[in-house]
């Protein structure tokens, strides 16, 4: 298992969520991605997105400015 | 997987944002081949549609100019190209929507001695044409070679395409034993044809490439969709492969490609 992040605070929908489909494409199943994020549109939308596609959303962090998502590859 | 850039991550977006498309999906779809043949009323959106979506390399087969009254649905010509060459009229247009693609431009007619030869370079074929000789011609050549095609043909409202999956799910021929009597097919001052009745139905055939490719949902295959624009009712005709078809059957009669007379419909020589 392997963790990698990427930062998603200066994208704008929907490039938030494709960002995050790559970097999800390149992790093998059971993988972390942890995602910083900001809030709003980006908090909202991101983690639910990746749940529709059957990943995993381990825990959302409040980080003040940002967010931080760790998702789990299904 | 490729190493995307900004731009293409942008660029096609909508497609990786797509649960059954994905980064994986536009990685296939980048690595396709698909041949269009015809580049006229349902080659042109399917070839601008194909180019923008990023398929990867886009053959595009016509051995006609660009005249006046292709216009009014052949959309990938202008009113500039009148005089052109199709095939580079149409690649002009694919390589500008989207520079990532290749197009190999075939500026010629398709006949029994050249076609397998080029479209066994491809992963789709799509049936762009707009004569029977031709469509029985890229039937039998698909069942030969064994590649998936989309049929697809138009007059006045109506349109109709089906899927063929060769020797696996009903071919042309399956359905539609051979090519109608020249009288029956209908004369030019009779064949007027609604524009964009051409665009829906090409785009259904674009849409089923694009599916191929990306191996997304279900292909129109062993259904035959019919629709009439004037009512604007669809509807799929359930069609099985026929153990008798001259072509995929079990005792097939016709077992190598011959060249038929072309009824084709050519107003400036009548």
């Amino acid at each position: 298992m392997s963790v990698e992040s990427i930062d998603i605070t200066m994208e704008h929908c929907p490039m938030t969520f494709v960002k995050a489909k790559l970097a999800l494409a390149r992790l093998n199943r059971g993988d972390i991605l942890e995602v910083t994020l900001k809030g709003g549109e980006p908090l909202e939308n991101v983690p639910r997105s990746a749940a529709e596609e059957g990943h995993k959303i381990l825990s959302i962090e409040d980080l003040g400015e940002v967010h931080l998502i760790r998702i789990e590859k299904n | 997987m490729r190493n995307y850039t900004q731009e293409q991550l942008e660029r096609y977006s909508r497609h990786i944002l797509l649960k059954d498309v994905g980064v994986e999906g536009q990685d296939k779809l980048l690595d396709g081949k698909v041949l269009i043949i015809g580049a006229g009323g349902l080659g042109s959106p399917a070839a601008l549609y194909l180019a923008a979506a990023g398929v990867g390399t886009i053959g595009i087969v016509d051995g006609d100019r660009v005249d006046l009254s292709n216009l009014q649905r052949q959309i990938a010509h202008y009113t500039k190209d009148v005089g052109e060459w199709k095939t580079e009229s149409a690649s002009e247009k694919m390589v500008a929507i989207n520079p990532d693609i290749k197009v190999i431009q075939y500026n010629q007619y398709l006949d029994a001695s050249n076609i397998r030869g080029i479209i066994r370079e491809y992963d789709f074929i799509i049936d762009g044409t707009d004569n029977f000789a031709t469509k029985f011609l890229i039937n039998d050549a698909c069942v030969f070679e064994n590649i998936l095609f989309s049929h697809g043909g138009i007059l006045r409202f109506d349109g109709q395409t089906m899927t063929i999956d060769p020797n696996k799910t009903a071919c042309y021929r399956c359905v539609f034993n051979a090519p109608p009597p020249a009288d029956l097919v209908p004369t030019c001052s009779q064949a007027g044809v609604l524009g964009a009745v051409a665009g829906m139905l090409g785009t259904v055939q674009a849409a089923e490439a694009l599916k191929f490719l990306t191996r997304a949902g279900t292909l129109l295959t062993n259904r035959l969709l019919i629709f009439d624009a004037l009512t604007m009712d669809f509807r799929t005709v359930k069609i099985e492969k026929n153990d008798n078809c001259p072509v995929c059957g079990s005792h097939p009669t016709v077992t190598e490609l011959i060249d038929s007379p072309a009824a084709v419909c050519d107003l400036k020589s009548s």
